[in-house]
């Protein structure tokens, strides 16, 4: 094998791959060929880095130097410079936004500071097409000391002792959902990796199955193990096609080696796994909905119980867990249980992985230790809010999680204290809104989303959620009526109590928490006709203060409706009735005089 | 991935197939490693740094060194005394070599890198 000197590291993950890290990757190989540095400078591909606003990234070891929105032109200079005459590129480093400090090695970043990366350590830092690299980390022996050392109820044990929890939402313990199912007598028993992340905003899953794929094969490997199961199905959604590639190759690579197939490590193991590619649907996420869907049947929820732990897919028994949690069980088996439960909070442990997303400064994917605050979390590693407004709330767990507000940034990350807030830890969304959101039209975007992804096989999610959407609508429209608050709070709770599934049983989520801690804004749109963060357009109105304008005409001849009217150098007037509220007059005006409100 | 696998069929397989790719990603490890740093100023590679360069490489293959970081690092304004290599080990000060030419390369790895002897004829100083 011959020695590299060199590493560079090519982030390839979605985000980076849209903003054109092939090409970068392309011009790496040819620079490098250029000066006859092939040999030594290896150049590879990896999963997602997390930082995907400062794509594409380049990581250069061993200095561990870290470049940010590289472009394929930049090249040529770091292969010169940097990889031929061992200087650094400044001007390709990352700057942190909140001192404005270009910031040189991976390791002093603020952004990884706070973190702990364990699910994703090796995202970013191995090439997710050489199963090689993942065997050289360790990769596999976790599945070995299970095999050759441990008993199946030794392994169940052992996660039982780690304390992990479902990272799918739910946080039900994994250890004893495992035991359910290697308790169910049968000769034929399932394991499914849901993957099937559709929360908004939300791209967890898909970094690790991008960035790691073969710890989460590993981890169903150990799974299906310890509950007598030989064969596994992930159930990917059609939408993560490099996801679904990385996967195939991963599942090619250890097949061809032996580690998936027929008597694996000579101890009479079996073990086949198939990628089932779902379609979409948000409710495929719900776990009796998705085995209907790898049966080929339509996608809705049926009653538990019985659980899938005495009947699941195909009538057999059956164990889902989601990407996050299989990807943790490697490394709990590897680690031992202790080291894992000394991470996190009494009830919560090990570590969380968030998609941090909306009004902040370095939006993408985090991996804190249980246990830490959303202060934390939005304002360090996250970097504040963008353009220093001030903060708002955050919405976590996506449509079926709620808002968290001021008086909650000091509260400990774990599944107990959000769930006590109204928020659920949820698999892992963090939309930050700051004071330009309104949280009318912020619900309204959720309730939307599950009331469109709702199967409707049961009345309260499939009606209820539509009389909810209905009155939400015509509150951001200005004709809300008085009623209406409590129309919202007696559906909501109905709902939440009546639905067959969770989707239904959270959908109301996001409206309820919203009520409860930003009641004056909805009363703000019912009574007063006006929406405090100018958002809803319904409720804006575009005026010409007179004593500003200076006739310029500028707006009259930008307004796509032709609804101002006035002549030059004279005072110009928006008609109301026929303003659509667009607001090309206010981006037009030199002189500042049209007024939003 | 393109020649025919060998199939793993114990856990000794999977381990030796482990050593054997360990210096896959040995390269991105933040562990304490011996670093070696060539300079590659235009007055370095005039002198015949590149040369320096691949012995250097060649000799930690030879040897199956992978502890190793090979660095490279501009002018440090000693032009008339390059090609110039830089040792350190983990936790001693930073040994500059001066004048080095490939057949020097062999003895700085093997008693410096290896064996933490400084060569004494080929030293220039510390760095630090």
């Amino acid at each position: 094998m011959a020695l590299y000197r060199a590493h560079v590291l090519i982030c390839h993950g979605t985000g980076c791959v849209s903003g054109g890290a092939a090409k970068v990757l392309d011009a790496f190989k040819e620079e490098l060929a250029k000066k006859g540095l092939e040999q030594e400078v290896l150049v590879i591909a990896t999963g997602c880095h997390g930082m995907c606003e400062f794509g594409p990234i380049v990581v250069v070891y061993p200095e561990g130097t870290f470049y940010s929105q590289v472009h394929q032109s930049d090249v040529s200079e770091i292969v010169e410079e940097h990889l031929y005459k061992g200087r650094i590129v400044t001007r390709l480093l990352y700057r942190e936004p909140l001192t404005a400090q270009k910031v040189c090695h991976y390791k002093e970043i603020p952004f990884y500071g706070k973190q702990h990366r364990i699910v994703l350590s090796n995202c970013g830092y191995i090439n997710p097409d050489n199963i090689d690299e993942y065997i050289s980390r360790d990769g596999y022996q976790a599945l070995g000391k299970c095999l050759v050392e441990m008993t199946p109820e030794a392994v169940v044990n052992e996660m039982k002792k780690s304390g992990l929890r479902g990272r799918g939402g739910g946080g039900f313990p994994t250890g004893l959902k495992w035991s359910f199912c290697a308790a169910t007598p049968g000769d034929k028993k399932y394991v499914i990796c849901n993957a099937d992340e559709g929360d908004p905003g939300a791209f967890m899953d898909r970094s690790i199955l991008e960035g790691d794929p073969h710890a989460v094969i590993e981890g169903m490997m150990i799974g299906a193990y310890a509950m007598g199961s030989d064969e596994g199905y992930i159930y990917c959604r059609a939408e993560y096609p490099l996801a679904i590639k990385r996967l195939q190759t991963a599942i090619a690579q250890a097949t061809e080696y032996g580690l998936l197939g027929e008597n694996i490590l000579g101890t009479g193991f079996n073990f086949t796994l198939h990628i089932k590619e779902g379609a979409g649907a948000f409710v495929c996420g719900e776990e009796t909905a998705l085995m209907a869907s790898i049966e080929g049947q339509r996608g809705m929820p049926r009653a538990r119980p019985p659980f899938p732990a005495v009947k699941g897919l195909w009538g057999k028994p059956t164990n889902i867990n989601n990407v996050e949690t299989w990807a943790n069980v490697p490394r709990i088996i590897l680690q031992g249980s202790e080291c894992f439960a000394a991470m996190g909070t009494e009830k919560s442990k090990g570590t969380k992985v968030f998609a941090l997303t909306g009004k902040v400064k370095n939006t993408g994917l985090v991996e804190v230790p249980m246990g830490i605050t959303i202060r934390e979390i939005v304002f360090e590693i996250g970097g504040g809010i963008i353009g220093d407004k001030k903060f708002k709330a955050v919405q976590i767990g996506g449509p079926s999680g709620g808002c968290l507000v001021d008086e909650h940034l000091d509260l400990p990350v774990d599944y107990e204290s959000l769930t006590a807030a109204g928020a659920i830890m949820g698999s892992g969304g963090l939309v930050v809104l700051d004071e330009g959101n309104c949280m009318v039209d912020t619900a309204k975007f959720f309730l939307e989303f599950t009331q469109r992804e709702s199967c409707g096989k049961c009345v309260p999610c499939r009606e209820g959620t539509k009389k909810m959407l209905d009155i939400l609508t015509r509150i951001t429209e200005g004709k809300g009526e008085p009623e209406d608050i409590d129309r919202l709070l007696y559906l909501g709770n109905q709902i939440k109590d009546a639905s067959l599934c969770a989707l239904g049983g959270t959908a109301p989520n996001p409206v309820l928490t919203t009520l409860k801690y930003f009641r004056d804004e909805y009363e703000a749109h019912i009574f007063d006709k006006k929406c405090p963060a100018g958002v809803c357009q319904s409720l804006l109105s575009y005026t010409i203060i007179p004593e500003k304008c200076i006739g310029c005409n500028k707006c009259a001849r930008n307004c796509p409706v032709n609804c101002i009217a006035g002549k030059v150098k004279e005072v110009h007037v928006i008609d109301q009735e026929k303003c659509i509220k667009c607001g090309a007059c206010m981006d037009n005006c030199p002189v500042g005089a049209v007024l939003k409100g | 991935m393109t020649e025919e696998k060998k199939k793993i069929r114990s856990l000794d397989d999977l381990r030796k197939i482990k050593e054997k790719t360990g210096d896959l990603t040995s390269a991105r490890s933040e562990q304490d490693k011996v670093k070696i740093i060539i300079g590659m100023g235009t007055c370095g590679i005039a002198a015949g740094a590149r040369e320096i360069m691949n012995a250097v490489l060649k000799e930690l293959e030879v040897r199956n060194l992978h502890n190793v970081a090979v660095e490279t690092t501009g002018c440090i304004g000693m032009c008339q005394n390059e090609p110039l290599l830089d040792v350190i080990r983990p936790g001693e000060p930073r040994i500059t070599y001066c004048a080095v030419t490939p057949p020097d390369v062999s003895r700085i790895v093997s008693e410096h890198v290896v064996n933490g002897r400084i060569v004494q004829d080929k030293l220039f100083g510390r760095a630090d």
